[in-house]
């Protein structure tokens, strides 16, 4: 039997076409169920109150606040560290054994799985540090996770800027770190910041690493120092779902939703900024 | 008087001989060609002259490049100072993502630090008065300079160049990207500037160098065949391979 060369065509892109709708469904679904349940519980007081009756009424506020303090912790850690080691590796290191053994170590540190962040968390600034169960463990810990992120998105960043630049900034006599500073780091800092928002969207929804670093099963005033505990959405919402009993399903759908927006949005903000700098793309 | 001399000036990447003892003589305030075929080290011994190898890795020199007498080769060189000294105009037009404004004072910027902003209006209008430049953009220094047709941008680098006060300029075919109208006019510009400067470029075109250089040198296979007086080595070369090349045989 002959072929016929267009009907495998259409055969093959439906399939293709099938393939890339397998992804959109499920995302397409969690968004729609959590909103149609969770979007009831959403008002104000829900947004500003404290839990109250054993979390099973009242708001998320605290939670809110914590996810805040913590993913903006790890950003003030992580992101400095991150953009450093990354201007190392693609500005200053050369190919070799050293250089190698790093790459391949950031590569490794990014498929640790997060629980067993939150183990090295305890081990490291917990129990070791001394700083307890606290803001500033966790944050530490959600910043480790989040370095081999920002490490990756700075260095691609940097090295998309075209080596012309670095060329003929040093042809007028800049010395190397003039070059970074003045030329490359200006044209890749929205590459970095796509990097960091997506970055610490993942650190807002984590559970394992702030669960025995930071995260308070029930604590109904903020926190007033980085060494306090804190509640966060995340673990909030694995408190409410599996460890209180009779928890109304729209609070949790309720705080589900406010998370996934939480994350969303950050995706959304690290998305407008690649496209305006796609489109700003100079060279 | 000689700006430039290279004395025995050998050099490789790897294990590849990409010049070997080149001794060439720059003179001040004119224009020296260095023609060649593709590949022949023309581009490579321009780099030296600033240092710009010593970006490419695995690149290893002999001999001497002497600027204003003082060797430049060796680890004892100061590069800024050097290439302060010895600019470069590259193949590409290459102007930073900036303002028309921010890139002719970015020379500036790295070398003084902080400037008074008349001093530097002052500078980013000399610059691009000495381009010729000035009357087209004045009204538009705060746009991008991405913006710029392809010869305002290469001006504009000129420009750029020339703020941060070098002797020489190295150009590594500058009109190579540009049409023939916009290369008259950029052979018109060096052709002022040679007042001023001393210029050496590299060009594929032989007509280029006959036309605006002062002194000639031929390379071939990394070796400079001929140098001397541009009318004798395309009137009378004595060397058959430049005569080879010129005559159009090969190149």
């Amino acid at each position: 039997m002959k072929r016929n060369p267009h009907l495998t065509q259409k055969i093959a892109f439906f399939l293709l076409l099938m393939a890339t709708l397998l992804i959109v469904v499920p995302v397409g679904l969690i968004v729609v169920i959590i909103i149609q349940k969770g979007l009831p519980a959403i008002n104000w007081q829900f947004l500003t109150d404290i839990p109250r009756q054993g979390m099973r009424a009242g708001g998320i506020f605290p939670a809110i606040v914590g996810t805040a303090y913590l993913v903006g912790g790890a950003i003030v850690f992580a992101l400095p560290i991150g953009v450093l080691a990354a201007i190392y590796l693609s500005e200053y290191s050369k190919e070799n054994v050293l250089s190698r053994i790093i790459k391949l170590a950031i590569i490794n540190l990014s498929g640790v799985p997060s629980v067993v962040y939150g183990l090295f968390g305890l081990a490291l600034f917990v129990v070791f540090f001394k700083f307890g169960a606290s803001i500033l463990s966790g944050a530490l810990t959600l910043g480790i996770m989040i370095l081999p992120i920002i490490i990756t998105s700075s260095r691609e960043a940097l090295e998309s800027v075209p080596d012309s630049f670095r060329e003929v900034s040093l042809s007028l006599g800049a010395s190397k770190w003039q070059t970074i500073r003045n030329i490359v780091l200006p044209n890749a800092i929205p590459g970095i910041l796509t990097g960091t928002i997506l970055g610490l969207g993942r650190a807002a929804g984590e559970t394992a690493p702030i669960l025995f670093t930071v995260a308070a099963f029930y604590l109904p005033q903020l926190p007033e120092s980085i060494f306090d505990q804190a509640m966060a959405l995340p673990y909030h919402l694995y408190v409410i779902s599996t460890q209180v009993p009779n928890v109304d399903e729209k609070i949790r759908y309720g705080t589900a939703l406010v998370l996934l927006l939480l994350v969303l949005f950050m995706n959304l903000v690290a998305i407008i900024i690649r496209s305006k700098l796609r489109k700003n793309k100079k060279w | 008087m000689a700006k430039i001399v290279t004395q025995d000036l050998k050099l490789w990447y790897g294990n590849f001989q990409a010049l070997k003892s080149v001794n060439a003589s720059f003179e001040a305030q004119m224009i020296t060609a260095i023609i060649g075929p593709s590949g022949c080290g023309k581009s490579t011994l321009l780099r030296v002259l600033n240092r710009m190898n010593d970006l490419t890795e695995g690149v290893r020199t002999e001999g001497q490049v002497l600027v204003d007498g003082n060797n430049i080769l060796g680890d004892g060189a100061d590069l800024v100072t050097l290439r302060k000294k010895v600019g470069m105009v590259f193949q590409r037009p290459n102007p930073f993502p900036l303002s028309i404004y921010e890139n002719i004072a970015f020379g500036e910027r790295i070398h003084t630090g902080r400037v008074k902003r008349d001093v530097m209006d002052e500078i980013v209008e000399r610059g691009l008065k000495s381009v010729l430049l000035w009357d087209e953009l004045k009204d538009k220094l705060k746009s991008s300079a991405m913006s710029l047709s392809l010869e305002q941008k290469q001006r504009l680098c000129i420009a750029r160049l020339i703020a941060v006060k070098p002797d020489v300029l190295l150009m590594d075919e500058p009109c190579s990207t540009l049409d023939p109208q916009a290369t008259a006019r950029i052979e018109e510009l060096m052709y002022e500037l040679k007042r001023d400067y001393t210029i050496i470029i590299v060009t594929h075109s032989m007509q280029q160098a006959a036309r605006i250089s002062d002194d000639t040198g031929f390379m071939l296979l990394g070796e400079l065949v001929e140098f001397g007086k541009t009318k004798d080595i395309f009137t009378a070369p004595k060397d058959k391979r430049t005569e080879d090349y010129i005559t159009g045989r090969y190149g």
